[in-house]
């Protein structure tokens, strides 16, 4: 048996023996402590002591969601960060990237995720589909549609639907801090 | 009991017929240019792989079963087998140690049996189950571990494990790891000895992704099949079934997911869903091709015996290949990341008083010349001692500042300290004086 022991690069390595921590579990306390949010973002956790589910609410300072208070949930498994975390919007809001159901399409929480990606990556990423929304990856077709060719009437449905006003029918969230 | 008695009940004896080994015994017997100069010919070289040496293998499938019957044939005869799955009919075209009378039967144990029946005076003991049942004392038994397995976070789970299996004090706890992994015509081999290479989770961001489709292609312009079943799984089901999870292994579950997407398909003018495919997708199978599988447990197989003989040299440490155009493979050597969170970082072994709080034992880090740590957040694998931020978790961890370390650290425990100055982590092994 290859005697592994007596090569002399052991001793050094050796001695770098590692607690039972997981590594997904350390990440996130990495990812979390190290977070550099600005003052429009804020974190909430139901239970302190679980670190892998927690709400972000975003407040935009400028542009056409100002004033909005927007809250996703965040779920993250034992896999992470070779899996994303799962992140959906719990309210009903007017957005081309964000569906009724709550779905965002940001392509770093899917087909663009690495783990060399982390919470702050996803943070930032959501907050900048408040300043800008993109008609192109649409997830709400109508919002899409209107952003593209109504500027004016997107504007008016943005503002409406954050008053919890009703568009087509349908009932928004009152999102108005 | 002792594999050597386990042969003898077994009476292997009696079934090594004359030259069984010839052609193992050629490179056994003597020395060769590129040979370990630690390697002795002969005799011990020979009982040690056939009567000392005990493996495990990790997984029964399709790399599974090529690993147990070539470890069998080259004369490894005390084999352990760990697998959780059950034999499906679809896994019959190149899991050749099972029949169509297994189908339903655990994959551990038809294995083990087929193997055990096929060539004489091996042992295989198989256990069906998961490999977190198991505990140190049970990987710290073998000699060396080979995984054929598909799953990522299993794969994280042992290489953590024999990572932290390593004690400095004791040589015979570091086990060499040989990783195999295949997808489609790709695939991978590759050896591991856990705090002297690179490890599994080193290489992690190397990792292929499942293909995951944007969301806004699966919502509005799907084109492929893959679009209308994602469609069903992503965004469909949780819309009908609410907090319900979906269960991948559930007949019922796929078929609700095939008629949705077969709908949808239909809709947008797509051929090509299927129940097979739409499994397929949900669960990330990628078409296991057999003779992919058998190059790959080759290498494997070859490498845990020059581990196991010092024969000739091993890999160093990362075998690919690519067969998609033609065959194409590379052998390089992956380097350990510094900032590995299972093998990197630093472990250092601290004594402090039992009196000691918290907040004593923070000001220490950050005074400490060797280890000058800005802000540290420290907790243990069941819990958070004090975390810097974001502001709630501190204002919830604050009143542990007050606490003494000794109320919420066993003696021996590991406290691990993330911080934005150091590349990942670092453990503090806690020692009461
Ligand atoms: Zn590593």
């Amino acid at each position: 048996m290859l005697k592994i022991l007596s090569m002399k690069k052991n001793q050094e390595a050796a001695a770098k023996k590692k607690p039972k921590t997981s590594a997904a579990q350390i990440r996130v306390q990495k990812d979390l402590t190290e977070l550099d949010l600005p003052s429009t973002m804020e974190t909430h956790f139901p239970d302190a002591a679980d670190l892998l589910n927690f709400t972000l609410t975003i407040r935009p300072d400028e542009g056409m969601y100002k004033g909005g208070s927007f809250k996703f949930s965040f779920a993250i498994n034992t896999n992470y960060p070779h899996d994303p975390p799962k992140v959906k919007c719990t309210q009903t809001i007017y957005h081309p990237n964000v569906d009724l159901e709550g779905n965002v399409c940001l392509n770093i929480l899917r087909e663009d995720w690495k783990p060399v990606l982390n919470l702050n990556s996803v943070m930032v990423g959501l907050q900048y589909l408040f300043l800008e929304p993109n008609a192109d990856d649409p997830l709400n077709k109508e919002a899409a549609e209107d952003l593209r060719s109504r500027r004016d009437q997107f504007l008016q449905n943005v503002k409406n639907s954050m008053r919890g006003g009703s568009l087509k029918g349908r009932q928004y969230d009152n999102v108005l801090a | 009991m002792s594999s050597h008695e386990s042969t003898e009940q077994n009476g292997s004896a009696s079934h090594d017929w004359p030259d069984r080994y010839h052609h193992i015994d050629q490179v056994l017997d003597k020395p060769g240019p590129r040979t370990d100069p630690g390697f002795a010919p002969g005799a011990e070289v020979k009982t040690f792989l056939r009567d000392t040496c005990k493996i495990l293998v990790i997984g029964a499938g399709g790399l599974g079963c090529e690993i147990l019957a070539n470890l069998a044939l080259t004369g490894f005869k005390d084999i352990h087998v760990i697998d959780m799955d059950t034999i499906d009919i679809s896994n019959l075209n190149r899991q050749f140690l099972f029949r169509p009378k297994d189908v339903g039967n655990p994959k551990a144990i038809v294995a083990a049996d087929y193997i055990m029946k096929r060539v004489p005076g091996v042992v295989v003991t198989p256990y069906y189950g998961k490999i977190q049942d198991k505990d140190d004392d049970y990987y710290l038994q073998f000699n060396l571990v080979i995984c054929g397995l598909d799953s990522v976070e299993a794969r994280r789970w042992i290489n953590a494990t024999l990572v932290n299996l390593v004690d400095p004090e004791n040589p015979e706890s570091l086990k060499p790891l040989i990783d195999g992994g295949t997808e489609g015509f790709k695939g991978q081999s590759r050896v591991i000895l856990p705090t002297v290479t690179s490890c599994y989770e080193c290489s992690l961001d190397m990792l292929n992704k499942p293909t995951a489709f944007p969301i806004c292609t699966i919502a509005n312009t799907p084109r492929l099949p893959e679009h209308c079943i994602e469609w069903a799984s992503v965004l469909e089901w949780p819309k009908v079934h609410g907090e319900k999870k979906m269960d991948t292994d559930d007949p019922e579950h796929i078929g609700w997911l095939y008629s949705v997407a077969a709908a949808r398909a239909k809709e947008f003018k797509i051929e090509g869903v299927t129940w097979s495919l739409t499994q397929g997708v949900v669960k990330n199978i990628i078409p296991a091709i057999a003779s992919t599988n058998a190059i790959i447990a080759a290498s494997c197989c070859n490498e845990a015996f020059k581990i196991a003989t010092s024969s000739a040299a091993y890999l160093n440490n990362y075998f690919m290949l690519i067969g998609t155009d033609g065959v194409y493979s590379f052998t390089f050597e992956h380097e350990r990341r510094p900032e590995c969170p299972v093998c990197g970082g630093e472990s250092v072994d601290i004594s402090i008083s039992r009196e000691w709080t918290v907040e004593r034992l923070i000001e220490m880090l950050v005074e400490k010349q060797d280890i000058q740590i800005k802000k540290p957040s420290l907790s243990t694998p069941d819990k958070q001692i004090y975390l810097q931020a974001p502001p709630q978790l501190e204002a919830a961890t604050r009143p542990n500042l007050e606490k003494k370390v000794s109320d919420l650290v066993p003696e021996g425990g590991e406290i691990t300290i993330t911080a934005s100055s150091l590349p990942f982590s670092l453990s503090l092994k806690i020692q009461y004086r």
